[in-house]
Order: structure tokens, then C-alpha cells, then sequence
């Protein structure tokens, strides 16, 4: 850790960057915004936005059966209700004929109204709170070696199984001509979103969270041309969001999430406006 | 039943397909032989089970029954490599999908996310000029017309080379022209390649021109035979009237 940050205090020589804590969020932000940003860019092809935020609103039953069962951390009840949510919402969504907007709705509701209820039930409520809007600069370097290795997990995944997302998400049946377990690619996929959105949670909120999957992605599609150049601006764009947010909200005492969303929702509607000019 | 002109020696055998989504019967029974260089077109009303078939000979919805490819000449049968033309995909305008984006993601393993693979690049053009389609290859998929569209599937659906080729025709997005151009491909390709196709039709008289065997399905086979025989039977009449 000491080696990472002499080099971040090497590169950047100003006077946030003396605090671990504020080395510790962008080291997490580097990490994280890239991940999201490839992310996203699946999730708003597939029209997902809704799913991922339903996702994000299972933590609160999450956290709720970890209070409950007295699991001291966290991360572990939430990871695993959040997968166990996931699939299922997959599986009803494939089962049903009609709108999946309508079943992700009464699954996210419940989710939200179930976590609420246990934890006032349980007198956690005030505890959790903080999980609605989350503290990025808590983040502590084990978390962030968890992030690490949620990183090279994304990354490979990506590498290795992105063709197959890629013709699924234009037609399933296509991919299963082409040889796709599309039930098993959908699945792991979802799991993964799952996953990652439980482990950062914590520091981007719940009400939050979705922000950061869909307005990078969304952003970028508005002006990428192709795959290449739609990965690679959700990146730019993530990245240069996460850390513009951070320094902005150091030096004007903002809460960091917010006004990294907000960076990222400034970006999407300057990229909106492009998008006429860039694509006819 | 006459056989049309083809090698005869390989032969795609559907055989007792059944399939139902909860209580209710959507296929019973189907049993369809398919032989190569013939062009089998499966016609019927809304809701007949023609796309619910064409899932379950791709193995996407459950069924019972099997799907068989023999190799005459060899008597063997082998793994069946299916081609698959979709009715309509998941296409938004100005979406970031460039025909090169679907086609690589679909024959090949190395991300497209990454980079664009030079030999890839170059093979997918060449497929794509066989279809009169080349210079779409840098295009958002978004932005095709119906009719390009469906050059470009159809390009990705015969590469690798398939036994069967089986084509969703769409409902709606082509013109009566398009429509009659995407025929005339269909069946270069059945001489060309001695290709197996199976096709689900809108256009009856099309179907008329260029079909070789006409299946009507609702639920299970009711009448199979040449396009006169089945167009002047009873149970096509009762359903689409009289087609001259």
C-alpha cells in the first residue's frame, strides 16, 4: 500500500492528497469507475437501467437480514441476498409475458419495503442509514483490495465472454444459434452486476448507486460510433467524473457521490447535445 | 409427393416435436424432413406455433422429440450446424453496434470491446460481399434499412457454412421489392450451396413462386406438400381463402 501511495503523492502533488483517507477514495474510484463504466455499457444496451437500480434497492433487505442474523460484516448478507435477488428477478422476468418494468417494480418495492420494516423492527434503522447515501471516503485498504480483485474479475469476464453478451443482447435466439448458453451467460452476468453494486454500496448509496452503472454508458452512447469507442469514453467519462467529483468535493465540502453523479449527468446532457452533429 | 432437384444426400429429420408452455399444447406432434437444396416454407395463422418451432428445432424452449441431421452418402448422422435468420432484433437508431461488431461477436472469440481484428475484418467483408453487403460493414446496425438488415443476417446466419439454414422472415420493415430481392437471395443461396432451408413466410405468394415444399401449421402439421397442393386444399382455403 505504502509503494501506491508515494506514487499517487508523486503524481499528484496537492494538498488533498496528504490525507490516506482521500488516497485511499481515489485509488477506490480509479478501480471502481471502470468497472461500472463496462458495465453500464451492457446494461443500457439491454435496457437494464431499471433492473440495477432494483438491485441496488435489495441492500436495504440485505443489510436487514445481517442485523438480524448479527453477521458483523456486512458485505457477506448483502452479497448474497442481493445474488439470490437477482436470479430470481431473472428467472420471473423470463418466466412472465408481460412487461418486465411492472415485475422489477413489485420485486424492488418489496425489497425495500422488507429491509425497512426489519430494521425498524429491529431498532438498526439510524445505524444503516448511512447506506442511503453512502461515505466514499471511509473506504478502508482492505476494501480496497476487495475492489482489486472485483476489478480483474469484471475485466476477465469481459474479455472472455463479451461476444457472447454482445449477440444475446441483440437476439437471443440468434446467440443460441451460435452456440451461447444464453441462460448461463444472462445468469453469471446479473450476478456479477449484483456483486459488484453490494460491494460498493457502502460508499456510493443506495439511492445513487444506479447513477454511476447507466449515466457513463448512456453518455458515451449518445457519441460512440462503435464497441471500441463505446467502452472506451463510458471509461473516460466515468473516470474523469469520479475524480473531478472527489476534488470538487474536497475543496467545496459537497458529499463526494452526489457530485460525482452530478459531473456525470452534466456529461450526458453535454454529450446529448452532440449527438446530432457527431452521428448525422 | 414430388421431390424437387437436389443432391439427396443429406437430410434434416424433425421428428415428433411437441412442445407446451404450461398446460396449453402449442406443438404436438410436428414431424417435418427437410432435405438439402430445398427451400421447406412453414406457413400458418397468428399464433400457430411457426416461431415456437423454429425455438425448439434451436433448442431455446423445452420440447420432447428430436432434431436429426443424416448424412446419406456416409449414413451417419452428425452434429447439426444450424444458421439462424431472426425476425426482428434488438436494434435502437444510431446504437454503437456496428455490423462488424455483431458479425465478429458472433464468429469469433476476441472482444470486440478491444479491438478490431485485421483477418476478422477482412473475412467479414468478404461474407458480406457475397450478400452485396460490404460497404455496410462499418455501420451502426441501428441504421440499416429492412432490407440491408436482412442481407447482413443472412450473411452472419451462412458463415460458417450451415447445414440448415433457417430463416424468421419479417413481418413488418421491408417493402414488397425487398421482400421479392430477399426471396431471390434465399434461393441463389439453396443452388448455390445445396443448403437445407427452412423459412417461416408471411407472403403467401411468394411462398407461391418460390417454395418447394409448403408446410401449414397450427399446432401440428395439417397439410405438407408442393405449394399447388397444399394452396388448393381445404384446409389452406378455410384459412386464407383462395390464392391464384
Amino acid at each position: 500500500m505504502e509503494v501506491i501511495y508515494n506514487i499517487l503523492e508523486a503524481v499528484l502533488p496537492f494538498e488533498f492528497m496528504e490525507y490516506t483517507f482521500m488516497k485511499n477514495t481515489l485509488l477506490a474510484i480509479i478501480l471502481v469507475s471502470p468497472i461500472f463504466a463496462i458495465l453500464g455499457t451492457m446494461i443500457v444496451n439491454n435496457k437494464m437501467a431499471f433492473f440495477s437500480d432494483a438491485l441496488g434497492h435489495s441492500a436495504l433487505t440485505g443489510i436487514a437480514i445481517g442485523a438480524l442474523l448479527g453477521i458483523t460484516n456486512m458485505n457477506i448478507s448483502m452479497v448474497f441476498f442481493a445474488v439470490v435477488f437477482a436470479l430470481l428477478l431473472n428467472f420471473v422476468k423470463n418466466k412472465a409475458n408481460y412487461g418486465a418494468d411492472t415485475i422489477i417494480s413489485v420485486f424492488s418495492s418489496i425489497a425495500i419495503a422488507l429491509g425497512l420494516a426489519m430494521l425498524a423492527k429491529s431498532g438498526d434503522f439510524n445505524k444503516y442509514s448511512s447506506y442511503l447515501v453512502g461515505d466514499i471516503l471511509s473506504i478502508s485498504s482492505t476494501e480496497i483490495l476487495y475492489l482489486f480483485l472485483a476489478f480483474i474479475a469484471v475485466f476477465a469476464f469481459w474479455y472472455f465472454t463479451f461476444n457472447k453478451l454482445n449477440v444475446l443482447s441483440i437476439n437471443k435466439t440468434l446467440a443460441k444459434s451460435r452456440g451461447v448458453n444464453t441462460k448461463l451467460i444472462d445468469n453469471i452476468f446479473v450476478v456479477l452486476i449484483a456483486v459488484i453494486v453490494m460491494i460498493s454500496i457502502r460508499w456510493i448509496g443506495i439511492l445513487l448507486i444506479n447513477s454511476l452503472l447507466v449515466l457513463p454508458a448512456a453518455a458515451s452512447r449518445n457519441v460512440a460510433k462503435n464497441m471500441r469507442s463505446y467502452h472506451l469514453l463510458s471509461v473516460i467519462f466515468s473516470l474523469f467524473s469520479g475524480i473531478t467529483g472527489l476534488i470538487i468535493s474536497y475543496y467545496w465540502n459537497i458529499p463526494t457521490g452526489p457530485m460525482i453523479v452530478l459531473i456525470s449527468g452534466i456529461i450526458y446532457f453535454i454529450t446529448f447535445g452532440f449527438k446530432k452533429l457527431v452521428k448525422e | 409427393m414430388s421431390k424437387p432437384v437436389a443432391c439427396g444426400l443429406h437430410c434434416t429429420k424433425i421428428k415428433n416435436i411437441s412442445v407446451k408452455f404450461g398446460k396449453e399444447v402449442v406443438l404436438k406432434n410436428v414431424n417435418i424432413h427437410i432435405h438439402c437444396g430445398e427451400l421447406t416454407v412453414i406457413i400458418g395463422k397468428n399464433g400457430a406455433g411457426k416461431s415456437t418451432l423454429l425455438k425448439a428445432i434451436l433448442g431455446e424452449v423445452e420440447h420432447t422429440g428430436s432434431i436429426t441431421f443424416m448424412d446419406i452418402k456416409e449414413n451417419v448422422t452428425k452434429k447439426i450446424k444450424i444458421g439462424y435468420v431472426p425476425q426482428s432484433i434488438n436494434i435502437e437508431k444510431h446504437m454503437p453496434t456496428t455490423v462488424y461488431d455483431l458479425f465478429a461477436s458472433c464468429i469469433c472469440h476476441i472482444p470486440v470491446f478491444l479491438k478490431k481484428d485485421k483477418k476478422i475484418y477482412q473475412e467479414i467483408k468478404e461474407q458480406l460481399k457475397i450478400f452485396g453487403a460490404e460497404r455496410l460493414i462499418d455501420k451502426s446496425i441501428g441504421d440499416l434499412s429492412g432490407g440491408e438488415l436482412q442481407r447482413v443476417l443472412l450473411a452472419i446466419a451462412t458463415k460458417p457454412h450451415p447445414n440448415l439454414l433457417i430463416l424468421d422472415e419479417p413481418v413488418s420493415g421491408i417493402d414488397k421489392t425487398g421482400t421479392e430481392d430477399f426471396y431471390e437471395l434465399v434461393n441463389s443461396l439453396k443452388a448455390k450451396y445445396d443448403m437445407s432451408i427452412l423459412l417461416v413466410s408471411h407472403d403467401l405468394d411468394l411462398v407461391k413462386k418460390y417454395a418447394d415444399k409448403v408446410i401449414l401449421l397450427e399446432k401440428e402439421v395439417i397439410k405438407e406438400g408442393t405449394p399447388e397442393e397444399v394452396f388448393k386444399s381445404t384446409e389452406f382455403v378455410n384459412r386464407f381463402g383462395v390464392i391464384n
